[in-house]
């Protein structure tokens, strides 16, 4: 129970998908123009990370792994297998979420399928990968399904506010008057920047 | 058809400059930042990107008058996740301490912008050689955003360049410019330079 308060903890603050690894830059920063769409956004990419993290654990353990149902060491064809899962869940869960939630559907948009190419998704899987071979007792280790679903959850809360808190801010620099050649996208990169700095404080958060 | 028409020609000078990944298309953007601490894993990774872009484009114009056109994007990230195993094999085979440092992102090549958004604008509708310019030239300005920034942060951040020391002083040591806030600051400050200097709005 602390291993997977720890680990949520820390995949939010410390380890955060936009702010410590660049992953889903792309869609962060051509989505993250105001706070609705980006919430929108944020929530779709939770919710796909939930489904596929632990998906691909169990395809990594059961499968991949040496002691897998094909008794050798298969991950060379990781890369091929978790995008194909991602790419396939992200088609189900668009058709799950169309059938029985048309209200979420029509908030999520456009950004479902986009959501089969955002590196976070790809990222966390790979990342899990890696966490699986680390010691237990470290903090970073995944050991069970449960890890991997909290990790998902932890990931996909510290992207989601990384772009709400991006949004709010786009929003607002509106009004300001920045030089030519440096709107729109140069002073979106040095925000960022600045935003990672002030979420390097949390780096030796423990608990 | 002639080898280097101007049309082919256009096809590889304009992701150089005008209508580069990075800086005017946006694409691309979460490797580029994460693999420059140092030059070299930046130089591996551009060119890996190259290949990976040049080869994948070539593949998807062969087959695209036969591609379904609903499961486009499934078939897309097949023969790239292809690619990707293989070059990262490579990689592991003959550059181990650099494919240790690019860790995920070797991987995360699939899912590189860059090669989606040639494969869906370009090599779909084109023929095999125009795109596999334009494949290189892509995978080139790439590579030169990640030299660039790679080379200004392994200097003012370790005082050396592919590892060897330059700036001869014992404790040499600027964490600061290694982190990754620094990146994404010096990419901005080179969109700025860009814009400034060789982007017009239209």
């Amino acid at each position: 129970m602390e291993h997977a308060i720890s680990l949520f903890f820390r995949s939010i603050f410390v380890d955060n998908m936009i702010f410590a690894f660049f992953l889903g830059m792309c869609s962060f920063l051509a989505v993250s123009k105001n706070v609705k769409t980006s919430l929108g956004l944020g929530m779709a990419v939770t919710f796909v990370l939930l489904v596929t993290v632990p998906v691909d654990y169990l395809l990594q353990t059961k499968v991949l792994s040496e002691n897998g149902i094909f008794g050798m060491d298969l991950s060379y064809l990781s890369f091929i297998l978790f995008i194909a899962v991602i790419a396939g869940i992200v088609q189900l869960v668009e058709m799950v979420v169309e059938k029985y939630s048309p209200s979420l559907y029509a908030a999520l948009g456009i950004f479902l399928p986009l959501i089969a190419v955002n590196c976070a998704i790809m990222g966390a899987s790979l990342f899990m990968q890696q966490r699986i071979l680390l010691d237990p007792s470290e903090t970073k280790a995944i050991t069970s399904v449960v890890d991997a679903l909290v990790y998902a959850f932890g990931s996909g809360i510290g992207w989601t506010i990384a772009i709400v808190a991006m949004g709010a801010i786009r929003e607002k620099m509106q009004y300001s008057d920045v030089p030519k050649p440096l709107q729109g996208l140069g002073i979106t990169f040095i925000t960022v920047g600045l935003m990672a700095m002030a979420m390097m404080c949390f780096s030796g958060l423990k608990i | 058809m002639a080898l280097l028409s101007k049309q082919n020609k256009e096809a590889f000078t304009n992701p150089l400059n005008l209508d580069h990944p990075i800086l005017v298309q946006v694409l691309g953007i979460c490797s580029a930042l994460a693999v420059t601490s140092q030059l070299k894993p930046a130089i591996v990774m551009g060119l890996a990107v190259t290949v990976i872009t040049a080869f994948s484009n070539v593949i998807i114009s062969i087959i695209r008058n036969t591609i379904p056109n609903r499961i486009r994007i499934v078939v897309q990230l097949v023969v790239v996740a292809a690619l990707v195993t293989i070059v990262s094999q490579v990689l592991k085979a003959y550059v181990y301490d650099v494919s240790v440092q690019l860790s995920v992102y070797v991987g995360l090549i699939i899912t590189n912008c860059i090669l989606m958004g040639r494969l869906e604008a370009f090599a779909m509708q084109n023929k095999p050689w125009p795109s596999f310019l334009d494949g290189v030239g892509n995978g080139i300005g790439y590579a030169m955003i990640l030299v660039v920034v790679g080379a200004f942060r392994e200097f003012f951040g370790r005082g050396s360049l592919l590892g060897f020391q330059i700036i001869d002083c014992k404790d040499f040591n600027n964490g600061m410019m290694t982190m990754p806030a620094m990146a994404l600051i010096l990419v901005g400050c080179v969109i700025w330079i860009h814009r400034a200097y060789f982007y017009k709005e239209k």
